[in-house]
């Protein structure tokens, strides 16, 4: 059961990912780009990692989702004046780099043995990852907390004044 | 369970359309959106990875790629908004000002 609704997520990740690259209005894009999140959150259930799967859906589906429907809107540019791909050479040219790296990576994963399920039970539950935020991992973390805050300002600061 | 070879090579799947995306479009925004995907294929790993070693520090580095997504997804769309304001368009072809 768990195999199987492994696949079915993986499957709609995968397709609603090529949905987000190939379609031409942003506002689907965005929305297939949701998709892809939940179905995301929807494995990292399925291996246990529950309170990353918790907060992929608060920060990636809720907050930077908001964040990018709210500034397709917010140009509100019509349909003709939407960018849509590069021209035709150079997007065959890159095409072709994305399946070199992609068919380069594949052929280094398939080419070493890596045990295909693990030697014992792993919760990634809220606790567990608390010990590890606050005790191993404490310098990052407060880090983390200076670079929101620089990101904040920068943003502030970019979106008030003429540059 | 979870076959964690076939996650692997999902996450590889999903960072290759999102460089795919990354190179192929020219509308800002979904550039943008390219770079969220390859972001996220990386964490599918992290997560793959930590299951595998039966180690949780994978999904702690996870957590962080997170956070620093966000600031990312912050900063980029206000500097998109700039540039927006000045060029009254979003394709990335028209951004050249550095060029001349």
């Amino acid at each position: 059961m768990i195999s199987f609704l492994f696949y079915v997520f993986s499957a709609l990740a995968l397709a609603s990912a090529v949905m987000v690259v190939t379609r031409k209005n942003p506002v689907s894009s965005a929305l297939f780009l949701v998709m892809t999140f939940f179905c995301l959150a929807g494995i990292y259930v399925l291996m246990d990692a529950f309170f990353l799967a918790v907060v992929q859906v608060a920060v990636y589906a809720g907050a930077i989702m908001v964040l990018f429907l709210f500034v397709i809107m917010m140009l509100n540019l019509s349909p003709d004046e939407l960018p849509a791909f590069m021209n035709r050479r150079i997007k065959w040219a890159a095409a072709a780099l994305a399946i070199v790296l992609t068919g380069s990576l594949l052929f280094l994963d398939l080419s070493r043995r890596l045990p295909a399920s693990p030697a014992g039970e792993l919760k990634g539950e809220v606790g567990a990852l608390g010990d590890l935020i606050f005790g191993k991992f404490l310098l990052p973390f407060e880090l983390t907390a200076v670079l929101l805050l620089m990101a904040i300002v920068a943003a502030v600061i970019m979106a008030r004044r003429e540059i | 369970m979870v076959n964690l070879n076939a996650s692997i090579i999902v996450a590889l799947l999903l960072f290759g359309i999102g460089t795919l995306g990354f190179l192929i479009r020219r509308n800002a925004i979904v550039v943008f959106m390219s770079v969220e995907l390859m972001l996220n294929a990386v964490n599918l790993l992290l997560v793959t990875f930590s299951r595998m070693r039966v180690d949780l520090d994978g999904q702690v580095m996870a957590f962080f790629v997170m956070a620093v997504a966000a600031a990312e997804a912050a900063v980029g769309l206000a500097i998109i908004i700039a540039v927006f304001r000045k060029l009254r368009s979003i394709d990335l072809d028209k951004a050249s000002l550095l060029r001349s």
